[in-house]
């Protein structure tokens, strides 16, 4: 090994350029792990241990970058969200508190679906309090849950769809599908709050 | 051994809550450093010694690990075991332990504050208790390397929260250890087992001691052992079978004969010590009995069948199955891609524990069984050792690396008292997360931040583990300060906070300040006996240590004419004894150091060949149907020592 560890990891480099990468949506994930695995060997405080106190600040600081950046780029939806926010998008929890956020609010699509299985969680909690059961309620339930799981995956999908189209686009394309995939990751949010609430219920 | 290498040495240690090991990687095995009494297992108990008040400067001194396990029925209000149990927790978590603890809370200790316990008439800190045992084990280390050690590698429960962890590294700094590392117990026994095995793969540790339950699930690979999920209760463990054992015998016998033994300190020790027995039993019996004296010439005598014990103990066993699907939920994998499982802790001895992890892992369907070759009392230290050489740069572990998560989420408090999750739990550190904060009125200087662990929404329902008080922003108009805050989880699982005002342009000194656990000037103030840094001192106390080993091995000598083994060996061995006899006695009273050890190991040597009969005699003694403890009583009375040296001399120059 002769890199050296001070040169390959400049502390206020974005997540990307830790792993060498430039920016984009799709990413080979055997290939991050090996060299986040590469990179922890060289950075991490364990090989420091009988360094100066300056140089092992300096090892713990660069490996929460390493590890903060591996966290983020691994997982599909982070690695989206932090890209986004790099090209100056504001994402969801972000702007929670300042108003009603839009992962707050139905898609406007999904209104009616929403209303009726919001009546259904209701009449369920109140079954549950009363100690009842209703095996055609627990069955609709269940059977919105999956709906509800199959359109969470079809925004995954449309994620990774539009995620390609800003890797190889232009500026104009970039600009279009990033904020598609801004509100795609808001629908996402609010689906997935949707189905844990469902969760929630049927697990009782 | 140079000397530059003896001073790069670092020791691992298990603080456990019911036995504590201090081990070492000699070449490329990781070897425990048994104590004086050749135990390598160190009791966690502390005893306050009685103060002789005819000393000329009485000061406080305590006695550690078997040599306190009399105290407990002697003198029960001056010792404290399972101490492990408070650290870093304060009063309103404790009301629990303390129903079924003989805990004697200081009754001024305030919410928030650290607790204080009696022995005695003094009150210590959890963190000194501890040190006590560590300074111990610290000790037997030095004993066996003929050199101080100073540096240590501290293994803590995976699911230990930042105070307890802080309470632990504070212990060490207060027995004089620069404590390197803080390593999480079921990491560090991965690390023991994976030391000579290919590999690769997915495993998980099971890791039920004395008095806490960890489940962690790692991926190996070339050498990284990486953690990807762990989750634990930091209060469950062999201690609650232990009491649950015991109230059920009190209340058996205040049924049963009308005496009620729970007022009485000495009399509840003897029959938690009966307990604990018969529960070793039933791990490898289908039976155990009880039966135990009790005032006015009653006793209680009882039969416990596996089968009856087994379903008593079913519902503390069941508590360990909900981390362990936590677990394996999030590091994404089911129980059929668990390669192999590692059973790490006294308490997995138990026959029902070992059922319920076959279950739980689905191992006897797969055709497989869990991995127990490594004993399970000491597998954490033997782990220590080795992350210990990691540390130390040595050459037989320069390729392992060991990458661990944080086991709770950290978050702050928001408005409305919700938790804003800042670092989820799993997440590998060191980890970092930085936040913005600013001020709500004009020209305030002051912002306080509320961190919490925990996996709950509301703040009330998390653990607080510190108020921070950013102190000296510029004044402002409210709203107008922009104070980057950031958190930093370290390699130890320990947070650290900085911060700093960026919209005044000047890089301003925010002062961050914790509000709970022992400042750095408390734990200054509880640093043991200083003598144990000094090098003169450390001397003089190998002295000690070598004159009191002298001893030992003399009474046992004395004694050997009396042994049946005497008449075995010849007239020549036993003058050649008599000479070695005679000039260690003439040598102790010399403050020579090398020169006494050089006549013991002397000693040691003449009366090798006798040892070995006198063993022989007490293996016959058992054959003869009699237990090899009761043949070598009947050889030794009045000592437990079997041969005249209690444990190999180690090498010294």
């Amino acid at each position: 090994m002769s890199e050296s560890p001070y040169s390959i990891m400049k502390l206020d480099a974005d997540y990307f350029k830790v792993f060498g990468l430039s920016r984009s949506f799709a990413l080979d994930t055997t290939t991050l792990e090996r060299d986040f695995h590469r990179l922890s060997r060289l950075l991490h405080p364990d090989r420091f241990a009988r360094a100066s106190v300056r140089e092992q600040e300096w090892s713990l600081a660069a490996t929460a970058r390493l590890n903060d950046a591996y966290r983020t780029l691994r997982d599909p939806i982070q690695r989206t969200e932090y890209l986004l926010k790099l090209e100056g998008l504001q994402i969801g929890e972000e702007h929670a508190g300042r108003g009603k956020a839009a992962d707050r609010q139905p898609p406007p699509d999904l209104l009616e679906e929403v209303f009726e299985l919001n009546m259904q969680l209701e009449e369920m909690r109140m079954n549950q309090k009363m100690g009842e059961s209703d095996p055609s309620l627990q069955a609709d339930l269940t059977a919105a849950r999956s709906r509800f799981e199959s359109l969470l995956a079809a925004v995954d999908s449309d994620l990774a769809a539009r995620g390609a189209e800003w890797d190889s686009g232009d500026t104009a394309t970039r600009e279009k599908s990033a904020n598609v995939m801004a509100a795609l990751l808001d629908r996402r949010r609010y689906l997935r709050n949707l189905v844990r609430g469902v969760n929630e219920v049927l697990a009782v | 051994m140079s000397e530059e290498r003896a001073s790069d040495r670092i020791v691992g240690i298990d603080l456990g809550t019911t036995n504590s090991l201090v081990a070492y990687m000699e070449g490329s095995q990781p070897v425990v450093i048994p104590g004086v009494d050749g135990s390598n297992l160190v009791p966690s108990i502390v005893a306050l010694d009685p103060v002789d008040l005819a000393a000329e400067h009485p000061r406080t001194t305590v006695t550690v690990g078997n040599s306190a396990r009399r105290a407990l029925i002697e003198t029960p209000d001056r010792v404290v075991y399972s101490v492990k149990r408070l650290m870093g927790r304060g009063l309103e978590d404790v009301q629990e332990e303390l129903k079924l603890f003989p805990f004697r809370l200081a009754n001024d200790i305030e919410p928030g504050e650290v607790l204080r316990i009696h022995l005695g008439d003094k009150t210590f800190t959890p963190s000194e208790i501890s040190a006590y045992i560590l300074r111990q084990l610290k000790r037997n280390a030095e004993r066996y390397f003929g050199a101080p050690v100073t540096k240590a590698v501290i293994t803590v429960p995976a699911y230990f929260n930042d105070a307890q962890r802080q309470a632990t590294r504070d212990a060490g700094r207060m027995a004089g250890l620069d404590v390197l590392r803080l390593v999480n117990e079921p990491t560090a026994a991965a690390l023991a087992y994976g030391l000579d095995r290919a590999n690769e793969g997915t495993i998980a540790v099971y890791d039920l001691g004395g008095g806490t339950f960890d489940i962690s699930i790692l991926k190996l690979n070339d050498g990284i052992f990486e953690v990807i999920a762990t989750n634990g209760d930091t209060h469950l463990g062999g201690d609650d079978i232990d009491n649950l054992l015991l109230a059920v015998a009190l209340d058996e016998i205040l049924n049963d004969h009308g005496i009620d033994l729970r007022p009485h300190a000495d009399a509840i020790q003897a029959l938690r010590k009966a307990v604990i027995e018969a529960k070793i039993t039933l791990s490898s019996e289908s039976v155990a009995k009880l039966d135990i004296e009790l005032p006015g010439g009653l006793r209680y005598q009882r039969e416990v069948p596996r089968d009856v014990y087994d379903q008593l103990i079913q519902p503390i066993l069941t508590r360990t199955a909900g981390p362990c699907k936590q677990a394996l939920a999030d590091a994404g994998v089911t129980p059929a891609q668990i390669e192999e499982v590692v059973l790490v802790g006294g308490s997995t001895r138990i026959p029902a524990v070992r059922a319920l992890v076959d279950q739980l892992f689905e191992l006897a369907a797969r055709g497989k069984k869990p991995h127990t070759e490594l004993n399970p009392d000491e597998v954490v230290a033997l782990g220590a050792a080795v992350q210990a050489s990691i540390l130390a740069g040595s050459s037989t572990t320069e390729e392992l690396l060991l990458l661990d998560v944080t086991p709770l989420s950290l978050g702050i408090e928001a408005l409305g008292g919700v938790v804003a999750k800042i670092i989820q739990r799993n997440s590998t550190i060191p980890a970092s997360a930085t936040e913005h904060f600013t001020t709500g009125v004009d020209g305030q200087t002051n912002v306080a931040i509320h961190v919490l662990q925990g996996e709950r929404e509301l703040a009330a329902d998390c653990r607080s583990l510190a108020r921070f008080d950013l102190k000296g922003i510029p004044p402002m108009t409210a709203g107008l300060p922009r104070i980057e805050v950031k958190f930093l989880i370290d390699a130890n699982g320990i947070l650290q906070v900085t911060a700093r005002e960026q919209r005044s342009g000047t890089e301003s000194q925010i002062e961050v300040k914790p509000t709970y656990g022992l400042t750095d000037e408390q734990v200054e103030s509880m640093i043991l006996d200083s003598f144990d840094h000094a090098e003169s001192d450390f001397e003089a106390r190998q002295v000690i240590e070598a004159r009191l080993e002298a001893d030992t091995i003399l009474a046992a000598v004395e004694k050997a004419p009396a042994s049946p083994a005497w008449q075995q060996i010849s007239d020549h061995e036993k003058s050649v004894i008599e000479t070695a006899r005679k000039q260690l006695i003439a040598i102790q009273v010399s403050g020579d150091l090398q020169a006494i050890r050089a006549a013991t190991t002397a000693l040691d040597h003449a009366t090798r060949n006798f040892a070995e009969k006198m063993m022989e005699a007490a293996v016959s003694g058992a054959m003869r149907g009699k237990t090899m403890q009761a043949a070598s009583d009947e050889l030794t009375p009045a000592t437990e020592i079997e041969a005249p040296h209690p444990f190999a001399p180690a090498e010294f120059k």
